[in-house]
């Protein structure tokens, strides 16, 4: 495994917003696809994708579910796009406890894409299958050597912190980290 | 578990304050299969037809189609049901966009609304959480304006919210209800206005659950592809910078004349020019891959969304080009005008005007260009201001109320209704029949399953037919003997004007957007939904037991229900005629004939009345005692005149 010619397969979903025409059929396919049992029910609240849509404004943004988050955004970005002004949060992925977005409607557990992950795997994600305007496609790229770079990308933010704190310093955290994990 | 329907209606009364949410009997939607249907049941059971349509009684129903929010790729419809102080007969229109699906994962299927408010108020409905709430602050505001106003308070910008604009607020007959990207024309937006209902907003976030997940889903998610490529559906001509057929065909003005020879190439693309310029882009309704409307930046105008023929409407009442066109819609559509009637009703008050009828005294300072005068008459209409007021109530009763000769500039209304602005040369005996019989007010609710005009080459129409999924087996016979320039025959009109219709009843239960199904298949013969699939469809979805023929059952049932509704109110085959000068070449002994033909075929009398015969057999039975009850039929009348056969091949 430290040969570095692991492969893996990275899945993509790319979007392209001039060509999403605001359907939504990848909400209703999402969360058919991902009701149990599968297909028994169809509600957009509770896709892993969804369509943030300002007619007035000609913005329609597919975003798809990313990771829990257990806090908010410290700090935020807001954009504004023909002159109106959307928060960071109009288009974030993440499900955090600063709004309904991405949770079971429910429980308020939090919703994740995970690209359709069945068996027998799907030939393509759902909300990709029913975009026949391809705002949505797939792609798949195989990279190679992922370990040795996850590695790679470590070290580098390690060496920042070396640099910025001492090496010594970043030694004695870990020392600590690690201890206070067996506790 | 109800599967496709919420099984839930929310039943609200705007007098009293009052909101319930009442559990529906499964049995009416095997029966009436949901949406348009169900809801004439409610008319026919509440709303006698002592009540005036601006009685508090009146009731207004929103349906959500009973395949809305299931995986059914462009069932989205939600049809608005009432009585109509223009034609005090049964108003119906349709709208497409994210209405009903946001109101059946809120929990219902309808919204019945009833009584009238003291002020102006908006509905918020929240799953289970509804709320009548103050809007005297939207007052006077446009209604797409109104629908952004109301998602900002409520920190809700996934609610889907249906509004009326100025229009509906002053009772304009002409009023539409918009959301987003749709419409819901044909005058249903005056009674929302009269109950003081400024909007509705709803978010839901509920399961819809069907009852055969697997089997519908493997049905449907091929056809978002199919869909997508199949030429022959969706808003096909919105798509074309050719306007050849609509400017040479439709009549100008006040439905006047046609001006052939109008198109030519250098037109096109200045027109197209024009169009690429507007637009921001194409979008679609709820769960359809076809993009049928257009997002439109006017400079000057607030963003608003073109759809079907409206393109064209106005340029062509006001002879001008399509520039005007995209200009006044950005006003009309956010006072909720309806985009067919009012440019009729615009030029009929400008030919007053020359005509003398009306004078500078009625319209001060009038302008002399006709699109300014165009955007001079709106303001008056919207706001029922001096000579506007009579013109508010539409072309017939504006006729009649202003006098002075002013009805012979009335030759476009049917029913007391503004029609589609066409005049031809010869009569066409089925359009005869849909014209005349149509309970739907216009054209384009019932035509659309058999082709408008026969296909001259033999090999071609052969290929056609091979091809024909869509149709029962004697129109496939009735098409290929189809010669050009001669009438089908009387049975044959009846028959295809009997199917046309029952398709829309169909798409109107259900939600089906009718691009995709009841309009569509008459231009190429390939709509996506038709007789032969739905079923499957409607049974994956409902869990309902159904057939080709019991699908048509409930066609015929729904569409006799609603021509019950009318009768009551005073429907009778005197006021079943086409606008006069509809075509210059008429055959009355031919239109008695096939008058008498399609009453006999249908089960009704000779004046149009239902037997009790034939609401007997449809599981109608309270209609025919109510129609003995009230005199409408005698017990002689009882028995249909002579039995045709009302089984399809």
């Amino acid at each position: 495994m430290t040969d570095g010619s692991e492969k893996r397969i990275v899945k993509e979903i790319k979007v392209d917003l001039d060509k999403c025409i605001g359907c939504r059929a990848c909400e209703i396919a999402c969360s058919a696809f991902h009701a149990t049992p599968k297909y028994s029910s169809t509600n957009p609240a509770r896709s892993r994708i969804r369509v943030v849509i300002d007619e007035l404004n000609d913005c329609y943004v597919p975003i798809r579910a990313g990771d829990y988050t257990p806090a908010e955004c410290t700090g935020r970005h807001s954009y504004t796009i023909e002159g109106k002004q959307y928060r960071q949060c109009s288009f974030c992925g993440v499900s955090c406890p600063s709004r309904d977005l991405f949770k079971e409607p429910d429980s308020g557990l939090p919703l994740k894409c995970d690209m359709c992950e069945s068996d027998p795997p799907l030939e393509e994600p759902m909300c990709v299958q029913v975009c026949p305007h391809d705002a949505l496609t797939y792609e798949e790229t195989e990279e190679e050597g992922e370990e040795e770079e996850t590695r790679e990308e470590m070290e580098v933010g390690l060496e920042t912190l070396a640099k910025r704190y001492g090496l010594q310093k970043i030694m004695d955290a870990v020392a600590r980290m690690s201890k206070s994990k067996k506790d | 578990m109800r599967h496709a329907e919420t099984g839930f209606n929310l039943e609200i009364d705007l007098s009293r304050g009052s909101i319930e949410r009442v559990a529906t009997d499964p049995k009416l939607t095997e029966l009436h299969l949901g949406g348009q249907g169900t809801a004439a049941k409610i008319l026919w059971d509440r709303v006698p037809p002592e009540v005036e349509p601006f009685s508090p009684d009146n009731l207004l129903i929103f349906s959500a189609g009973s395949l809305i929010s299931t995986p059914v790729p462009g069932a989205n419809r939600t049809t608005v049901d009432t009585f109509s102080p223009q034609t005090n007969l049964y108003s119906h229109s349709l709208f497409g966009g994210f209405f009903g699906p946001e109101l059946k994962h809120a929990g219902y299927d309808k919204i019945v609304i009833r009584g009238k408010a003291s002020d102006l108020v908006y509905l918020w409905i929240h799953n289970d959480k509804v709320e009548i709430r103050d809007a005297r602050h939207l007052q006077g505001k446009g209604a797409l304006e109104a629908g952004e106003i109301i998602k900002e308070e409520l920190k809700e910008s996934e609610a889907q919210v249906a509004a009326i604009g100025l229009a509906g607020e002053n009772r304009v007959y002409l009023s539409t209800i918009e959301h987003a990207n749709s419409s819901a024309s044909r005058g249903v937006g005056v009674i929302m206005g009269d109950k003081k209902l400024k909007a509705i907003a709803v978010r839901g976030t509920k399961d819809i659950n069907v009852a055969r997940p697997a089997e519908l889903f493997e049905l449907c998610n091929p056809m978002y592809q199919a869909i997508y490529d199949n030429p022959y559906c969706g808003d096909v001509f919105l798509h074309e910078d050719d306007e050849e057929w609509h400017v040479n065909n439709f009549a100008w003005g006040n439905a006047r004349a046609r001006q052939k020879g109008y198109w030519n190439k250098e037109l096109e693309e200045k027109w197209t020019a024009i169009s690429d310029s507007v637009r921001l882009r194409w979008t679609a309704c709820y769960n359809c891959p076809k993009d049928c409307h257009q997002a439109i930046s006017y400079p000057g105008r607030p963003t608003y969304f073109l759809k079907c023929y409206s393109k064209l409407t106005y340029a062509m009442a006001a002879y001008k080009e399509l520039d005007f066109n995209y200009d006044i819609l950005g006003v009309t559509q956010e006072y909720g005008l309806d985009g067919f009637s009012t440019p009729q009703l615009l030029a009929f008050a400008i030919e007053l005007y020359e005509a003398g009828i009306l004078t500078d005294k009625d319209l001060p300072e009038f302008p002399s260009d006709s699109g300014e005068r165009f955007f001079y008459l709106v303001e008056k209409i919207v706001r029922r201001e001096g000579v506007g007021d009579a013109l508010a109530n539409g072309v017939y009763h504006a006729a009649r109320q202003i006098g002075k000769g002013a009805e012979e500039y009335d030759h476009n209304t049917m029913k007391k209704f503004e029609q589609v602005p066409l005049k031809l040369k010869m009569i066409n005996y089925p359009y005869f029949l849909m014209y005349a019989t149509g309970e739907k007010m216009c054209i384009t609710q019932v035509e659309g399953s058999y082709p408008q005009a026969p296909i001259a080459d033999k090999k071609e129409r052969e290929a056609f037919v091979k091809n024909w999924d869509a149709a029962p087996e004697k129109f496939k016979k009735w098409f290929s003997e189809w010669e050009p320039r001669t009438h089908p025959s009387i049975e044959a009109c009846v028959n295809i004007t009997d199917w046309n219709e029952t398709m829309h009843y169909i798409d109107d239960a259900i939600g089906t957007c009718a691009f995709l199904s009841s309009f569509r298949g008459q231009f190429g013969g390939r709509p996506p939904y038709h007789l032969y699939n739905l079923p499957n469809i409607i049974s994956y979805a409902t869990g309902m037991d159904i057939d080709t023929d019991s699908l048509w059952e409930i066609g015929r049932r729904n569409r006799t229900l609603v021509r019950a509704l009318n009768i009551r109110r005073g429907l009778r085959r005197v006021d079943e005629k086409p606008p006069e000068d509809h075509w210059k070449i008429r055959d009355p002994e031919v239109e008695t004939k096939l008058l008498d033909a399609y009453y006999e075929f249908k089960g009704w009398t000779n004046d149009g009345i239902p037997t009790k015969e034939t609401l007997d057999k449809l599981g109608l039975d309270y209609v025919s005692e109510d129609f003995i009850e009230r005199g409408i039929l005698t017990d002689s009348e009882g028995a249909s005149s002579k039995e045709t056969s009302a089984k399809k091949d």
